[in-house]
């Protein structure tokens, strides 16, 4: 199954993934009139220390962790991908606790959010791999 | 400073309703020029920082950006215009000599702008690259004068070392030190791909980069830097820097800075010192030097190498060249004044030198002249720009063409002329980690191949238009080319008709 | 191979899909107590406070048993296991046979014998989705709801019923709120961010008498009473095995590949006890994560593939009135402890590995913390001062970042 990949060596930390991410999750068409004045929270994120940077998002794991921890089946896996139902999610945050990556974060309503390779939105394709200008993000099959 | 006497050239302008506050600009900005104000939720940025590299603006996610020319003006003045009032108020207050980088911006005459290409019609019938083959290969180096037999009547193989490129184009001299690493990676695969030459310049060749030397020109400058019997081993061809277009008459230098760990091994200096390159080498005084020189590189790579010499363009270029055909060398390469570099002396770079058209055009008349134009093979740089640029200096008497900052721009430059702050904002012309990442070589090589397979195909399709279908057919076809707007002697010069005639 | 599980909740669950990964055929038996399709029973609070419904409640979907292939008969409660004729008897006088049994019997509530209790007329537990809706059917506005218990269910069912306006009060001898998961610091802080949501507290308190609508305390307190819920803790079911000689302590005692003390007959969840690996210790690990992880490895086992869990830890994500809590694993060791009153975090370690972690507050990135515990990461390959302030994957080295999210095999 393709995954999304993030090359340290060429991640330059300028956070254009993030941005990305969360201009895809709005459904929007423009950026800016998706993206101003908002603060954003996106589902991939960058981790910054000394000038190595990389960005972290949801490994859609053989044996997921918060899809066997959720109290309630919103997280399930389908097709290789992990996915939430948000209606279900009543923000126990028990997925939070077994995601050893990190990966799932709160989102502004409550529920969890994490990366769904953005199968849910308008373009259907990773968008933070479009929108990094080094080519640091692959979409690609490694064989996991 | 309690004066400013220097307004910032340049004014970066956004546009409010359309950023997103994503930082990118401020995030990838070296110069330090945007900046986040938490306290008012707003970007905000200092012109003075910026230099025009583009950076910002190319990586803006809502193209809310744009560098505009301040429209800050002196008193209009033909004569003291307000770049000579500013260089005057920076030496006030530096005394020191100005640096520039990349090449000669001056408003003097390009004279590939002023000829005209020929295209059959009627009585010639031009050619279809699509249907018929067109040969962009060309080799490089002496040719011998005769055709030698043996005892048994069969051909004697006489030919001294060629190179031979898939078309009329190499990357030209540009030294590990002045660009990064990731640059010279893309360079030589984007070379080896292509099957032409790149080449390393007087910094030395990278361990990493020996198993591209089929595709590497390695260069012997007057510093000498990197120089070992190893290093000419590997590469394809040898070129001796005696001088460089962009500061002709005067060598090189490299800040301590600049010198790292990597720089240090490769150009085989002690780290932080200052890498001088002399103005002239100090064993080459005399044609007669040069010669000597240029056997015992021979001698030392078993005379299976061609040796370049690269020479600037100088006001007795002719005589220069004539002499360097006769010293052993197979290849001279002139640089005209609008090649480039990574920092030279302002005055040098914009006031030294000639037009490489020109100079081209008088080596070429001057070998034929003296029977010797089968001696060397000649390339040219110096501010190539496309592939008309390209079909024009050929038809001038040029075999082959350098390109330096049509490379880089390919790579990322946006020709702000910042090179000599080291922080090149492309990762191009810097040797700071953070900046190098910038240039990554997967992407780097592609958009060089892409340059020059468009090119390939563009010189196809001129020579095709003209009935022509192999580039030795365009050498020193000077019957193809007019001039517009030139006056009688610079035809003469060039050896061309005026359009009309 | 006719597989019989008793218990219809989360293990059952995990062992149900892990047996069909392997095996597609055989028969399997679902023996539920309740009346009810799966649901998750940590979301009762969730219903009463009306962020759920019984539809979504449900843990799996309404076609699982169909498309799993498992015939569920509801109503039935298992009373005893004739061993040697592999039968399980039931409350009806009829029976099961089994080739493998899994035991996911959970636990039930404990009711404490307080003097005067069989007096209150409006007593409840609250473990079940039926006494949810029990609870809930009594309470009026203004009705005065006394909660037995500041543990884990005890402050659910407080927050459950927060929005109905009832008047709360907690009773518990512990000096702490969530005193099994809390040390004094962040339990003050949780106590006082409830208190703030109108839930009253007598610590360090007990309830020495009960008369049909007045509690009194051990110093004499007198606290009036509509509504009585006891929520003093609960004792795993393990009847079953004790009666014919298994091995239980306080919980049925399994090894790594969830087997009881009998041959083909297992167990998982609530109802058992194994090792957690933070303290090398045998508990009672009853949690949800920890019971799907029993019940698929039962499953697994008992469909023939050997399959080992040994990565148990006590973990818990718990959250009220917006204030989230995220535990794991053995509070002993050095500490690592920073709290700017709201966020609280402490971290235990010792012998070069993680213990264990409280987080109050932010819990962002908990996950990184848990997997430290559950793998037994060498603390020394880390840039443990780092990971201290920051969870994140950047206190590895280079190398294992690149395995984790490079795809990149050793």
């Amino acid at each position: 199954m393709k995954r999304v990949y993030v090359n340290e060596k060429w991640c330059l930390g300028c956070h254009l993934c993030e941005y990305y991410c969360a201009f895809a999750s709005t459904n929007e068409t423009d950026m800016a009139k998706a993206l101003k004045d908002k603060k954003i929270n996106p589902r991939i994120r960058i981790e910054s220390n000394e000038g190595i940077n990389f960005a972290v998002s949801c490994r859609h794991c053989e044996e997921p962790l918060c899809v066997k921890g959720c109290i309630t089946g919103a997280l399930s896996k389908n097709d290789g991908i992990i996915t939430i139902d948000r209606n279900r999610c009543i923000s126990c945050y028990t997925c939070i606790l077994c995601c050893p990556y990190g990966a799932v974060s709160p989102s502004e309503d409550g529920a969890v959010q994490k990366c769904e390779l953005c199968i849910k939105t308008n373009v259907g394709t990773p968008q933070c791999v479009k929108g990094c200008p080094n080519g640091a993000i692959v979409y690609e099959e490694r064989g996991e | 400073m309690a004066i400013n006497y220097v307004y910032p050239e340049y004014e970066i302008v956004r546009n409010y309703d359309r950023c997103i506050n994503c930082r990118v600009c401020e995030r990838q900005c070296a110069n330090e020029a945007h900046k986040y104000l938490s306290d008012y939720n707003k970007m905000t940025s200092d012109d003075s920082k910026c230099v025009n590299c583009h950076r910002c603006v190319a990586l803006c996610p809502t193209r809310a950006l744009k560098i505009v020319k301040s429209n800050h003006t002196f008193r209009e003045n033909a004569n003291w215009n307000g770049k000579s009032i500013n260089e005057i108020y920076k030496q006030a207050e530096s005394g020191g000599v100005l640096l520039s980088s990349m090449g000669n911006p001056e408003n003097y005459p390009v004279y590939f702008d002023k000829i005209l290409l020929n295209a059959s019609q009627v009585t010639n019938p031009s050619i279809d690259p699509l249907r018929e083959p067109m040969e962009t290969r060309v080799f490089l180096g002496a040719k011998p004068d005769r055709i030698e037999r043996d005892e048994n009547g069969r051909l004697k193989n006489n030919m001294p070392p060629q190179l031979k490129l898939s078309m009329p184009v190499m990357f030209s001299a540009m030294s590990y030190g002045s660009i990064s690493y990731n640059a010279h990676e893309s360079l030589a695969r984007a070379a080896a791909e292509m099957g032409i030459l790149y080449n390393t310049g007087e910094g030395g060749l990278h361990e990493d980069f020996y198993k591209y030397g089929q595709n590497t020109i390695v260069q012997v400058a007057s510093g000498r830097f990197g120089v070992h019997k190893k290093y000419l081993d590997s590469g394809a061809a040898i070129e001796i820097k005696m001088g460089q277009g962009a500061k002709p008459g005067i060598g090189g230098h490299l800040p301590g800075t600049k010198v790292g760990e990597d720089i240090s091994k490769t150009r085989m200096i002690p780290e932080g010192t200052d890498a001088i390159s002399p103005a002239p080498h100090h064993d080459i005084y005399s044609i007669e030097d040069l010669r000597q020189l240029v056997y015992s590189l021979k001698e030392a790579t078993a005379y299976k190498k061609p040796i370049i010499v690269k020479i600037a363009a100088v006001h007795n270029v002719a005589a220069i060249a004539s002499g360097i055909a006769r010293s052993g060398a197979d290849i001279i390469a002139i640089d005209g004044f609008r090649g480039g570099t990574g920092a030279a002396p302002t005055r040098i770079r914009d006031h030294v030198g000639l037009p490489i058209e020109l100079a081209l055009a008088s080596v070429d008349k001057r070998l034929r002249d003296e029977g010797i134009r089968n001696n060397v093979s000649i390339v040219v740089a110096g501010s190539i720009r496309s592939s008309a640029d390209i079909v024009k200096a050929v038809a001038l008497g040029a075999d082959c063409v350098y390109i330096g900052t049509a490379a880089l721009l390919a790579l990322g430059c946006h020709l702000c002329r910042s090179c000599q702050t080291g922080k090149c904002n492309w990762g191009i012309a810097t040797q700071r980690a953070d900046l190098v990442k910038r240039l990554n070589p997967d992407i780097g090589y592609k958009r060089l191949v892409n340059l020059l397979t468009a090119w390939k195909h563009e010189i196809k399709e001129m020579m095709g238009g003209m009935g022509i279908n192999s580039i030795e057919s365009l050498k020193g076809n000077r019957l193809m080319l007019r001039g517009v707007g030139l006056n009688e002697k610079e035809l003469e010069i060039l050896g061309i008709k005026h359009a009309g005639e | 191979m006719k597989y019989v599980i008793i218990g219809n909740s989360t293990a059952a669950i995990g062992a149900v899909e892990a047996i069909r990964k392997n095996d597609k055929e055989g028969k399997i038996v679902i023996l539920s107590k309740e009346n009810h399709h799966v649901y998750s029973r940590p979301l009762i609070s969730y219903l009463l406070l009306g962020k759920t419904t019984e539809e979504k409640m449900k843990y799996r979907k309404d076609s699982f048993y169909t498309e799993n292939k498992c015939e569920l008969k509801l109503n039935k409660t298992a009373e005893r296991i004739d061993v040697e004729n592999k039968q399980v008897i039931l409350d009806d006088g009829s029976y099961e046979s089994y080739d493998k049994l899994l035991i996911a019997t959970g636990s039930s509530p404990f009711v404490p014998p307080i003097r005067g209790l069989d007096k209150v007329k409006n007593k409840y537990t609250f473990t079940t989705l039926d006494d949810a809706k029990a609870l809930e059917s009594v309470l009026n506005e203004n009705s005065r709801v006394l909660i037995v218990g500041a543990g884990l269910i005890g402050l659910k069912c407080a927050e459950g019923i927060s929005k109905k306006k009832v008047k709360i009060t907690c009773v518990d001898l512990s000096s702490r709120v969530l005193s099994s998961i809390l040390d004094d610091e962040s339990s003050e802080i949780v106590k006082k961010h409830l208190e703030n949501n109108n839930i009253s507290f007598y610590l360090e308190h007990q309830i020495t008498e009960l008369d049909e609508d007045i509690a009194v305390l051990d110093d004499n307190t007198k606290i009036p009473f509509d509504v009585l819920v006891l929520a003093v803790g609960v004792r795993p079911n393990v009847s079953l095995i004790k009666d014919i000689g298994g091995k239980t302590n306080r919980g049925i005692i399994i090894d790594e590949r969830c087997r009881t003390s009998i041959p083909d007959i297992y167990a998982a969840g609530d109802c058992c006890e194994s090792i957690d690996i933070s303290s090398e210790e045998a508990k009672v690990m009853a949690l949800l994560p920890n019971a799907y992880m029993q019940g698929e490895c039962a499953g697994m086992n008992m469909s023939g593939v050997d399959f080992v869990f040994d990565k148990a830890i006590p973990m818990n994500a718990i959250g009220f009135f917006g204030l989230h809590i995220i535990t794991a694993g053995t509070y002993s060791g050095d500490v690592y402890f920073e709290s700017d009153g709201k966020n609280y975090k402490k971290l235990f370690y010792s012998n070069n590995k993680l213990n264990g972690f409280i987080l109050v507050g932010n819990v962002e990135k908990a996950g990184i913390y848990t997997s430290l515990i559950r793998e037994k990461t060498p603390l020394d390959t880390l840039d443990f001062e780092l990971i201290c302030k920051i969870p994140g994957l950047m206190a590895f080295s280079k190398e294992t970042r690149a395995e984790k999210l490079g795809g990149v095999r050793k």
